[in-house]
């Protein structure tokens, strides 16, 4: 009994469903007439306005990978065909000519009561290894990055791809590795030198004055004048602009997006160019610009009268601190 | 010459990723690397779309034009190859590619970049055609063959199209008119600067 209604059960279901089907089918192909399967469809257009790219879900581990379209790169392009090398060549051409025009029209700064014979202590060999050790990465670093930024234009066409390749790839690896030391050097300077490099009364006064740039003028300074100031402070700062953005690009994407990584390009490249243009001038200054100026760093020891004529506020502590009040550290000439 | 491109129909993809398992076979691509890949917009959402997503091959390609060593060029088939021996690993490309197509192996110290590896249309690289030096460094020519592009020749739905641009374009408006809709060629304003009006 249980059987047949069982069986009875099954033919009464087995007809429900073909009458269902039945009535149901004409109405499901009318229904796919009027519905657009794309009404909702994600628009490239529409989201590219909205959120300056398209982003979507990614099933491999590369979670980068999951934006689709970035139309920003475009703007990177941009500033970095365009923007960047116009910088860079108005700030190092324009400081190489500053600098022509001066030396023509001012010459070497001399010291006007000749050399005392007499000399005076100004860093000691530490001072001068940190500055040195600075330097030579920074040219280094310099020469590799414009590489970088105008070795396409420049040196490509004279020396061919594959030398060119070969030279900037060790260019890369220089820059990257010697941008440790010259990051401990800029951290180096900025402890050795921050007592002296405070900006006081006396730089508004050498300011004033133009820094004795022009006619035959020397305001008084301390240790450094606000000029070197300024070139303590670009250096500082500068300095750890370069290398915070440098790490970022060394490093890629760790703890960066895509934006964040041309950012440190964009602030990376402006930086530097800037960089060199300033240090172009630190150099001048330092070495044809200013008779007696070089030797500060070189033997470490200056002239008395070029410290009476460029840092006599400095002279005369220095000269204080001796004990018997002559003339202190201070050697006679052989 | 053909000028060739690639088209991927979003309405058709079904995300099975293929394409994707073609090309890392048919060249061999080391760990880590994806030449292509399948993004999907809208998961789960009403009006989701799968995009299969490589190297476009643009017209005015932002990834030569920012190379600071030149290593990129066009062949005649308008497709953009790079040399290996000249890439430096700057990752400049990739900063540059609106498609995110650059890949680099991580073999550079700091664990940074190595030589830049991207989808090559089939077409190999500078290096004679089908050599196992070729092979070795971009993976195989199948154009030098005579075929097209891997990837979108086993794409069982047919959602991804290689060729010509102006036969696959004309085959998708084809598609559009029949079936009545169309999402639109993805990335083809980005990369060729022009759309396929339907």
């Amino acid at each position: 009994m249980t059987k047949l209604l069982a069986q009875a059960r099954y033919i009464v279901g087995a007809l429900a469903l073909a009458f269902i089907v039945a009535v149901a089918a004409p109405a499901a192909a009318q229904q796919a007439t009027s519905v657009n399967p794309t009404a909702s469809a994600v628009k490239e257009e529409q989201l590219l306005q909205q959120l300056q790219q398209v982003q979507g879900r990614i099933s491999i581990p590369d979670a980068q990978a999951s934006t689709l379209i970035q139309p920003a790169g475009q703007n990177w392009r941009q500033f970095h065909q365009v923007t960047l090398p116009w910088i860079g060549a108005i700030a190092i051409l324009g400081m190489i000519v500053l600098l022509l025009v001066f030396y023509l029209s001012r010459g070497m700064v001399k010291i006007e009561s000749g050399r005392s014979g007499r000399t005076v202590v100004r860093f000691n060999s530490f001072e001068r290894f940190v500055h040195w050790v600075t330097a030579t990465c920074f040219i280094i670093l310099g020469i590799t990055g414009l590489n970088i930024t105008f070795g396409k234009q420049l040196l490509l066409p004279l020396i061919g791809p594959e030398a060119f390749t070969a030279w900037s790839l060790w260019g890369k690896y220089a820059h990257n590795y010697l941008s440790f030391p010259f990051a401990i050097g800029v951290v180096l300077i900025f402890l050795i030198w921050i007592a002296g490099n405070i900006p006081n009364r006396t730089d508004i006064n050498w300011i004033r004055r133009g820094g004795g740039l022009f006619g035959k003028d020397h305001p008084p300074a301390y240790r450094f004048n606000a000029g070197q100031k300024m070139i303590y402070w670009i250096v500082i700062i500068g300095g750890t602009a370069v290398s915070v953005t440098g790490y970022m690009l060394m490093f890629p994407f760790y703890g960066t997006t895509m934006a964040g990584m041309q950012l440190a390009q964009v602030v990376h490249g402006i930086v530097a160019l800037l960089f060199v243009a300033a240090m172009l001038a630190h150099i001048y200054i330092g070495t044809m610009g200013m008779e007696g100026a070089f030797e500060a760093m070189g033997t470490g020891t200056v002239d008395e009268n070029w410290a009476k004529q460029h840092h006599p506020l400095w002279l005369e502590e220095e000269k204080g601190k001796a004990p018997s009040g002559a003339t202190p550290r201070a050697t006679p000439a052989e | 010459m053909a000028r060739m491109k690639f088209l991927c129909d979003a309405d058709r993809c079904i995300e099975c990723n293929a394409c994707v398992t073609a090309c890392k076979n048919e060249h061999e691509v080391p760990w880590g690397i994806n030449r292509r890949r399948v993004v999907t917009i809208n998961d789960g959402k009403p009006g989701e779309r799968s995009i299969s997503m490589a190297c476009m091959h643009c017209t005015d390609a932002p990834c030569a034009a920012v190379c600071p060593v030149s290593c990129f060029y066009t062949t005649a088939d308008a497709v953009v190859l790079h040399s290996k021996d000249l890439c430096i690993g700057c990752g400049y490309c990739f900063y540059a590619c609106p498609f995110g197509a650059p890949q680099y192996p991580r073999v550079g110290n700091f664990g940074s970049r190595g030589k830049m590896d991207k989808c090559t249309f089939c077409a190999g690289g500078p290096e004679a055609d089908i050599t196992k030096a070729e092979y070795d460094k971009y993976g195989s020519n199948r154009l030098a063959e005579g075929k097209l592009p891997l990837c979108a020749e086993m794409c069982s739905t047919k959602s991804l199209l290689a060729g010509d641009g102006e036969i696959i374009a004309q085959i998708y408006k084809e598609r559009v008119v029949k079936r009545g809709y169309g999402s639109g060629a993805w990335g083809w304003k980005t990369a060729y600067k022009e759309t396929i009006a339907t």
